[in-house]
């Protein structure tokens, strides 16, 4: 574990200050290289195409709700109710992709509502009662949840039609449907977060947002359109989910949100708001399971891959407080 | 080394990332005396004063205090040993009692489980703060208090800990003059018992008054240290900043124009009511008043960051409803405000992203930034105004308070304001950002903007206002004309009722 952040700890010894955070990244990049020299070492069966489309593959769910979790938690915010939103959304879209009833794009709007529906009441509630993100979202963590159980009568939602699963089990010149999903949102999520003015406030509100308010950025417009975008990626992973497992299951998704959270932070974006990228998140979520693939290749049992994952979240705040301690 | 020393610097130096925050500096700290640290914003003394209380630790140089000499300190040894600092930003718990604030930490303890005694706490507390001679109750949540009752205790909190140095970083820089009045008595009370101060402060005025040495240093080295009585303002000020300064107020050129802003019976509950004044383009109008006179507030109600229970607003001669910051900078106002930190800019942005933060839809096509657009557009304020800074890119964290205040400047500016408040514009930055921030103030009138400016201090308010609006508790007490305004007259309305 002690060469994966190395990298990182390097670049917290020399505050160049104004660089750092490209520097951060890399550090991030390198250690991301150095797990995969490392394990492709160790088991041969690391470094193959399929194992490696496996991963992709297996990342992207956590992926995505990482992107919508990274918006969130930039703005100084935080969603707990992710897990249950893929839940929801897969129930729902199951329900109208049985086959011979709707086309596929009917499911996926279903879906898509949904999630957006759940994504849009915490941003309402978030920004109209002034309750902590925290408990909004864990409230909206356990309603959805119940409305998951409640749609499916907690029971598997089956015989989902052909076109519906290929989302998430098809391939595309070779290329599983996942990978090229996972590609075009996170393109989609850099772009916004990097080159437009939307993107911009969401730093600005999550950095300082009394200064971002004075400066005319209307605070309620930017939280409800990041919560809103995080339950329709929620939604997104969720229909994935379930094209993937060909099975709407309201008891999916249980704890994914930490999974997403962890990815973010892994990746550099901080709790406390007003910094992370994309692509700091993407690597992060690739980290997590390159890591979990390899501890299946070499036969760890869950159990210790649990305590391995959760020592690699605290090692990456513990060097990001670090970083910013030096810094601040 | 003087039989009175308590405190002996020499040859302190310090070095962050290859930049030599100090140089060999030194000092010679006696009892009983008050001695001000002299310098620009980046001359060290902060790092300096972190140094003695043991939040850095130095590279070189030797520290005696009371003849020993004190190696590399934990905070809480430090204070044991009777060194205190009082920060600027004070560090105060604000959901505990003043009682419970200044024994944080030293609680005695009593009874069968070690239980903290709290009516011996109060007592204790209440006693200090009384010989002190001031009235604060012991048991008030320290979020009730102004911040001069928070630096009244914190000051409590130094004695009580039997201090011998007191640090005291700006203290005034939220003060009215009152309240320096009654903070100056309880520093001299100090000096009889043989307390000595190291004393840091922009305001040239205080200084003459209330201390007995200057040292001045300067880039982090140490330039000189002189008993104040053989010092005036333009020889400290020439030891500070290695040249003379132009006159500090700049010649008006501006025209007076056209009413920009008019305001009718403004009032706000609790804050201030029946205010009436316009501004025109081309003039400054200054604020002045005490602490609590209702100044930043009637700034906050224009700027649209608290509501108005009563009262017009005219722009131009139009009525407008303001419900936001964004309806008022979309009517042309802009406001730089008193809270440099919170509201003021984003720390962890780039100087460049927060400059244009307010006008980037001006730099958008649709939702996309265009970056050379932005860009070009933050290297001409970055040099119009003079920044200070690595680059564009540098964060605008790590800029000095003079550089911040134009950065923020700078973003108001660039939503193209008709009136632009400057609530203290120059609060806590060194004299020569401050002759830069008048010489703009100027400018923008020049320019054809009108300029309402809320300053506590005086020199500032007549230098620089064609017109004066005095408030007292909330109310407007007297609009006088630069011919009319004097220090006397503005204090004898700032303290009428």
């Amino acid at each position: 574990m002690k060469t994966l952040f190395k990298p990182d700890l390097t670049t917290a010894d020399k505050p160049s200050r104004t660089r750092l955070r490209g520097l951060g990244q890399y550090g991030l990049l390198i250690a991301f290289i150095v797990v995969c020299v490392v394990l492709s070492l160790i088991t041969p069966r690391f470094l193959t195409v399929s194992n490696l489309m496996i991963i992709v593959t297996q990342v992207s769910i956590n992926a995505l709700l990482a992107f919508g979790v990274t918006f969130v938690i930039i703005t100084g915010g935080i969603d707990l109710s992710i897990g249950s939103t893929v839940a929801v959304t897969g129930v729902v879209a199951a329900m109208f992709a049985h086959p011979d009833t709707y086309p596929v794009i009917v499911p996926v709007l279903v879906g898509l509502a949904a999630g957006l529906l759940l994504g849009a009441f915490n941003g309402l509630v978030i920004t109209k009662s002034k309750v902590p993100p925290f408990i909004v979202t864990l409230g909206t963590m356990t309603i959805g949840r119940g409305l998951a159980l409640i749609l499916s009568k907690g029971r598997p939602v089956s015989n989902l039609s052909d076109s519906f699963n290929f989302i998430g089990g098809g391939q595309v010149l070779g290329i599983p449907t996942p990978i090229i999903i996972l590609i075009v949102f996170f393109i989609i999520c850099s772009v916004l977060l990097r080159k437009t003015v939307l993107g911009r406030y969401m730093y600005a509100v999550g950095g300082n947002e009394q200064a971002a308010k004075a400066s005319g950025i209307q605070l309620n417009k930017v939280k409800m359109v990041v919560y809103t975008l995080c339950g329709g990626l929620a939604a997104l992973a969720g229909i994935l989910l379930t094209s993937r497992i060909t099975t709407g299951q309201p008891n999916a998704g249980v704890g994914f949100e930490l999974d997403a959270i962890a990815a973010a932070i892994i990746g550099g974006t901080s709790t406390s708001g007003g910094t992370g990228t994309m692509t700091g998140t993407l690597i992060g979520a690739l980290l997590i399971g390159v890591i979990s693939n390899g501890l299946d290749l070499m036969n760890v049992t869950s159990y210790y891959q649990q305590v391995v994952m959760g020592i690699i979240i605290i090692g990456a705040v513990v060097l990001d407080s670090l970083n910013q301690h030096k810094n601040g | 080394m003087h039989q009175d020393s308590i405190l002996t610097v020499r040859g302190l130096t310090k070095t962050f990332s290859g930049v030599k925050a100090l140089d060999g500096v030194q000092l010679d700290l006696r009892k009983g005396e008050v001695h001000a640290l002299m310098g620009e914003n980046g001359a060290g003394k902060s790092t300096f004063m972190k140094i003695l209380v043991g939040l850095h630790q130095p590279d070189a140089g030797e520290i005696f205090f009371e003849g020993q000499a004190l190696k590399s300190q934990a905070v809480s040894e430090v204070l044991k040993k009777g060194i205190s600092m009082i920060h600027q930003e004070l560090l105060v718990v604000p959901e505990l009692t003043v009682a419970q604030n200044i024994f944080l930490g030293r609680e005695s303890r009593g009874g069968l489980f070690g239980w903290i005694d709290e009516k011996k706490l109060n007592q204790e507390a209440g006693a200090l703060l009384t010989q002190m001679g001031v009235t604060i109750s012991p048991t008030t949540k320290m979020k009730y208090l102004s911040v001069a009752e928070m630096q009244m205790v914190e000051i409590a909190k130094a004695i009580s800990n039997n201090a011998k140095v007191i640090i005291m970083d700006e203290p005034t820089s939220a003060l009215s003059d009152r309240e320096v009045a009654t903070l100056f008595g309880i520093i001299r009370d100090l000096k009889t018992k043989g307390v000595a101060i190291v004393y840091i402060s922009h305001k040239m005025d205080e200084i003459f008054t209330i201390s007995d040495t200057i040292t001045v240093l300067r880039d982090g080295k140490y330039i000189a240290t002189q008993p104040a009585s053989e010092l005036d303002n333009t020889a400290l000020i020439r030891m500070m900043v290695g040249r003379e300064l132009d006159s500090l107020f700049p010649e008006s050129v501006a025209q007076k124009g056209a009413e920009i802003l008019s305001v009718r019976n403004l009032r706000r509950n609790g804050n201030f009511a029946d205010i009436n004044f316009e501004v025109h383009a081309g003039e400054v109008l200054g604020l002045a008043g005490l602490m609590g006179a209702g100044r930043t507030e009637i700034a906050r109600a224009i700027f649209g960051l608290d509501p108005l229970d009563e009262g017009e607003i005219y722009l131009k001669g139009q009525p407008v409803r303001i419900k936001s910051p964004q309806d008022a900078i979309q009517h042309g106002i802009g406001y730089v405000s008193e809270d440099r930190k919170g509201l003021g800019f984003i720390p962890g942005m780039s100087v460049k992203h927060n400059i244009t933060l307010g006008s980037l839809s001006n730099h958008a096509r649709g939702p996309f930034i265009q970056d050379q657009s932005e860009a070009a557009t933050a290297a001409r304020m970055i040099t119009d105004l003079r920044i200070k800074t690595a680059g564009p890119d540098q964060k605008v964290q790590f800029l000095s308070g003079g550089n911040q205040q134009k950065v923020v400047i700078g973003k108001v500016l660039l939503s193209s304001p008709e009136l632009v408040i400057l609530d203290e514009p120059t609060r806590g930055i060194d004299i020569g950002a401050k002759s830069e921030i008048y010489k703009l103030i100027k400018q923008l009138v020049a320019d054809g903007i009108a300029v309402i400016m809320i300053s506590s201090e005086l020199p500032e308010i007549l230098g620089l206002s064609d017109r004066i609006l005095v408030l007292s508790q909330g109310r407007q007490t007297a609009l006088l004309s630069k011919e009319e305004a004097t220090q006397e007259t503005i204090m004898h309305y700032a303290v009428h009722h």
